[in-house]
């Protein structure tokens, strides 16, 4: 861990491994929003991302190592971040020079991280269990049924939203923060902070969009 | 004006200190801040009691001496100004107005509200300087063209006045846009390429040996900077340090 014994190291490590996250958050709304427009399209995809080789054995764990590496350096900064200030103002006036969001990705990412737990034991662990452990023979089809009954619970519906609120949050400073962290400020930055400020509101609403779009149909049905 | 003010006392460095409450008249709105404290003082001094210890010295905002978390923002409400350059204007008759030194575990407290800031002086001391020949060979400066652009901004950054308001802002108590500043003004000319690797790997570690958090760019700040140092100098700290590092 000595490369990332200096503050700068740690920061472009906490940019680099959220951008990675920021990549699969992208690729994993374009899968699920399959689910709305063509439950075909939605059950090979998954039926692919589940079975491939490379995706499972590969890329999966890297995945898992950039989760699990973003949110432990995150707990380490935090913890060497209030230790800077041992003893605390009285009057702090945060509110005065930045944003909410910038303030306090530690409590949206604590958010994140308990959503995390509830999504893989929604998602990934059964998924394990059912591929690797109680070894069923591979269905292409099963994967638009399982997902969609997911989202008939109303609790699971709104921990949901609530969750994706602050990942929308999370994203809002996180994602232009990691280009001013790796060094990247220009004068493209302006039009690369607009992306990144639609890309936050518009993915986490997708999302909520997908959640809720199984829910109603549900009760529609 | 009548003020309320609530300031911090504490006898030295050892000692555990508290927020004191005092009442204040007469305070004109042309008056700095800083006279309003001298004010204070004398009449703190007729009472027979101690004056407070506050850092002052230009009174002119150049020498970033005086700090003062003032209602919890580094230099008051106002901005782009020292604590000597903010006017009692910006109160109102009745106001209660909380005073603190900046807080930071490398700026600890020495007396009341002035703190040592030497950790600023050791990261200066690990590169903020070019090493020249002054023994009458120096070349001329102006010798060695350098485009408007560069000068400006390298100029603009050599304005940090390294008051600290930066790390009293910051969350973290980071002191990255001082720091980046010192690294930027050398940076972008070419008198200061020539030491550049080794001017941000020091100077970085010794920010980090004092004991300064992490950036965050939460941009507090630039907010609060009495300078208007801008965040590009951290952005561009970053690529300085990430590409000395990949040299070694």
């Amino acid at each position: 861990m000595g490369l990332l014994s200096s503050s700068i190291a740690r920061k472009v490590a906490m940019a680099l491994s959220g951008l990675f996250l920021v990549f699969f958050l992208a690729q994993h709304f374009v899968i699920n929003f399959t689910s709305v427009i063509a439950p075909d399209t939605f059950n090979s995809w998954s039926h692919f991302m589940g079975t491939n080789g490379l995706v499972q054995f590969v890329l999966q764990p890297i995945l898992i190592f950039g989760v699990v590496f973003h949110f432990v350096m995150g707990f380490v900064l935090e913890i060497k971040n209030r230790n800077a200030r041992a003893v605390k103002y009285a009057s702090y006036k945060g509110s005065a020079n930045a944003s909410w969001a910038s303030r306090n990705m530690i409590i949206s990412g604590l958010v994140i991280l308990a959503f995390l737990g509830l999504h893989f034991y929604d998602f990934w662990i059964p998924e394990i269990v059912h591929k690797y452990i109680e070894s069923h023979p591979e269905d292409p089809t099963r994967y638009y049924a399982e997902t969609v009954h997911k989202f008939e619970s109303h609790t699971r519906v709104i921990i949901y939203v609530i969750a994706f609120i602050l990942l929308a949050v999370h994203l809002w400073h996180g994602f232009a923060s990691a280009f001013q962290s790796v060094g990247f400020n220009n004068k493209y930055s302006r039009g690369l902070k607009g992306f990144t400020k639609a890309f936050a509101i518009v993915i986490p609403a997708g999302f909520i969009f997908i959640a809720l779009y199984h829910h109603i149909n549900h009760l529609i049905h | 004006m009548k003020l309320t003010l609530k300031i911090w006392r504490q006898k030295n460095a050892q000692a555990k200190g508290s927020m004191q409450t005092y009442a204040i008249d007469g305070v004109d709105g042309d008056m700095s801040f800083l006279e309003m404290l001298d004010v204070l003082n004398e009449q703190l001094i007729d009472k027979g009691e101690e004056p407070v210890v506050f850092d002052h010295d230009c009174r002119e905002g150049i020498c970033g001496s005086c700090s003062l978390q003032i209602n919890g923002e580094p230099h008051g409400p106002d901005r782009l100004v020292t604590t000597c350059q903010l006017h009692m204007r910006k109160f109102n008759d009745g106001d209660t107005i909380v005073i603190e030194p900046f807080r930071a575990k490398a700026f600890p407290v020495i007396k009341d509200l002035m703190v040592d800031r030497s950790s600023f002086d050791r990261i200066q001391q690990a590169g903020g300087f070019i090493s020249v020949n002054t023994s009458g060979n120096t070349i001329d400066a102006n010798a060695i063209p350098i485009n408007k652009h560069d000068a400006d901004e390298s100029f603009e950054a050599a304005t940090c006045i390294g008051c600290g308001a930066c790390v009293a802002a910051c969350k973290n108590a980071s002191a990255m846009l001082f720091t980046s500043a010192k690294v930027s003004q050398f940076a972008l000319l070419p008198q200061g390429r020539v030491e550049a690797t080794q001017r941000v790997l020091n100077m970085v570690e010794q920010m980090d040996k004092e004991g300064f958090g992490n950036c965050t760019n939460t941009g507090a700040c630039e907010v609060e900077c009495p300078k208007g140092i801008s965040l590009e100098n951290i952005a561009r700290m970053n690529r300085e340090y990430l590409t000395a590092s990949l040299k070694g």
